[in-house]
């Protein structure tokens, strides 16, 4: 599919280089943050009238998953107040570009690069995740703790080193950036090549250098972007471009190839399967141990989502792959198969969230007016809606919908599977890929089990 | 470019035979059934109850703990009970496949994820929905094999 860059239609320019679109947009979602986090400590404990939950759990995160990252894949990232806080602290501004603010600047340490400490907080979230989407004190303090990480991090590390190495959401929204149809891309490479300046690493007078520690005219895929758009201020030639193009383009084009990108792919496509069968599958039993956090019930959940998370799926995955190599006859070494191939999964694990996602918001979305009017349970009714009965919506093509998602999901697989066979220097490669291709189609059996059954 | 096409042709009529195929007849004839559904914490139960297309359900829901609630996806029915004093809902199973049963007053921590299913005859959408993945992830690979 050709590109359209979009910088190219006027008005849309005009709107990317101005800072007012974008500061706004962050400072009216930091607020929502911030009502959050006080209703979340504040307010009712009765989850569903809280804004806590209701705003970040239903609402956010549907707006997160249905819209911003297929569509906009780091889109979010750009207008996310966690980060903005502490980028503002470290500039000194907020609309200015700024120079100097607080902040030590230190590097981060070289060891702890990559997504292992973003996984691995994913997965901390995700064993908490009975209490943190049931329970608002718990919700309002992780939302804290991270906020208060966040500034933490941007005052003592070098620019976005919080968004880009720790931040759990930020981890994902990455992995699936890679699907979305919207990237970030210089125009021309020989021009930056030949620019001295470097402005868009470095900064100017027109913006920071680039807070994500991204040099734009190396970039080729769009993981490492956080579409912040100082690039687009900074560079002189006017040399940046952000471009519709084909869904799933980083991932024919560009694939991963390091282990934690492939980790973060199974974990999340895990938490998915495990996300629908805790909350929207019958079992009580299974529920109340994700609710009890601490308890010896919860222990023994806990073990047995690590175990499932970063051993058998990962396992299972391991031995699709190998299985492959032999009988493609591949010669690339099994942990870069494993790394390589792991990209494939990254479509039918979006379509899994978003499936789960849909049941979520559709059957609980009716609670989002009663706390809009009442955010902290204190029976307040500011737009007159607090009353709203809650009302499920479409359920009965919830399923059908679900089905198509998940289909569409695994579709998507199968043709980037098939399109990364030949970097396996596999002799048979169809041989490679088509392992891979039978453990999504489990997991989207397995899903649809969840789901529709 | 003739073989693909036929590959895709072939695919196509797979994929119409899997929508348009009629579900298997659900063995039985249908009559009059009432369930006594237990609510307690976070859990229906039985979670998952099952009937043949025509049947008429009665749900006798009872709650063990606190108030909780019982609505049925695709139905548009619900009753609510509360401890002591039980509730109960009548209608006639007319569409087949799987529906989620939700509890419909807020009854805990847990209560937007109170589940159970409701199971009218065989689910048709779960196999359609099977069988159409495995067709195009087979398909898949068979169309790209030259």
């Amino acid at each position: 599919m050709t590109r359209v860059d979009l910088l190219r239609v006027p008005w849309v320019g005009r709107l990317v280089r101005s800072r007012w679109p974008q500061v706004l947009l962050t400072v009216a979602l930091l607020t929502g943050f911030v009502l959050a986090i006080v209703a979340g400590l504040a307010g009712t404990p009765v989850g569903n009238r809280n804004f806590g939950i209701v705003g970040v759990w239903i609402a956010w995160w549907a707006a997160l998953m249905l819209v911003a990252v297929p569509v906009l894949g780091r889109g979010w990232c750009g207008v996310c107040p966690l980060g903005a806080v502490g980028d503002w602290l470290q500039r000194g501004a907020v609309l200015a570009p700024g120079r100097r603010g607080l902040g030590v600047g230190r590097r981060w340490p070289t060891k702890l690069r990559g997504r292992w400490l973003q996984n691995a907080g994913f997965l901390v979230l995700a064993l908490a995740s009975g209490a943190i989407l049931t329970q608002p004190r718990v919700t309002g303090l992780v939302l804290l703790v991270l906020l208060l990480l966040a500034v933490g991090v941007s005052l003592v590390f070098e620019r976005r080193t919080f968004c880009r190495y720790l931040c759990p959401v930020g981890g994902f929204v990455g992995l699936y950036s890679q699907l979305a149809p919207i990237e970030l891309r210089v125009r021309d490479k020989r021009r930056c090549a030949a620019h001295r300046d470097k402005t868009c690493y470095v900064g100017c007078a027109a913006g920071s250098g680039c807070p994500w520690q991204v040099y734009p005219g190396a970039l080729d895929r769009n993981p490492p972007c956080g579409l912040c758009l100082e690039c687009v201020r900074t560079c002189p030639y006017d040399n940046i471009a952000i471009s519709w193009r084909g869904f799933r383009s980083d991932l024919l084009t560009a694939p991963g190839h390091r282990p934690d990108e492939a980790f973060k792919a199974l974990i999340m496509l895990g938490s998915a399967l495990l996300y629908a069968a805790v909350f929207l599958g019958p079992w009580g039993t299974l529920k109340e141990a994700a609710l009890g956090v601490g308890t010896g019930a919860w222990l023994a959940y806990a073990g047995a989502v690590v175990l499932l998370l970063v051993g058998v799926l990962p396992g299972a995955f391991l031995l699709a792959v190998q299985a492959g190599r032999r009988v493609g006859r591949s010669e690339l070494p099994l942990k870069r198969a494993f790394a390589v191939y792991a990209g494939a999964l990254v479509p039918v694990g979006l379509a899994a969230w978003i499936a789960f996602t849909l049941s979520l918001v559709l059957v609980n979305g009716s609670y989002v007016g009663a706390v809009v009017s009442d955010p902290f349970g204190w029976g307040w009714n500011l737009f007159g809606t607090t009353g709203a009965r809650w009302a499920p919506a479409f359920t009965g093509l919830l399923p059908l919908a679900q089905s198509a998602v998940l289909i569409a999901g695994l579709g998507m697989t199968t043709v980037v599977a098939v399109r990364l066979a030949p970097q396996a220097h596999a002799e048979r490669p169809l041989g490679q890929a088509a392992p891979v291709v039978l453990f999504a189609l489990g997991v989207t059996l397995g899903m649809l089990r969840l789901l529709v059954g | 470019m003739a073989a693909r096409r036929l590959k895709l042709g072939v695919l196509a009529l797979g994929a119409a035979v899997v929508l348009l195929a009629p579900p298997p007849d659900a063995a039985g004839a249908s009559g009059e059934r009432t369930v006594r559904v237990e609510a307690s914490g976070a859990a229906f139960s039985p979670a998952v109850i099952r009937a043949r297309p025509g049947d008429r359900i009665t749900i006798e829901l009872v709650a063990t703990d606190v108030v909780h609630g019982l609505a049925v996806d695709g139905y548009g029915v619900s009753t609510t009970a509360e401890p002591g004093r039980p509730g109960r809902v009548t209608f006639v199973a007319s569409r087949g496949g799987t529906f989620r049963l939700r509890c419909s007053v807020t009854c805990g921590p847990l209560h937007p994820f109170v589940a159970g299913a409701l199971e009218v005859g065989p689910n048709a959408l779960l196999w359609r929905a099977g069988l159409l993945a495995a067709l195009v992830a087979l398909g898949g690979l068979w169309l790209a094999r030259r």
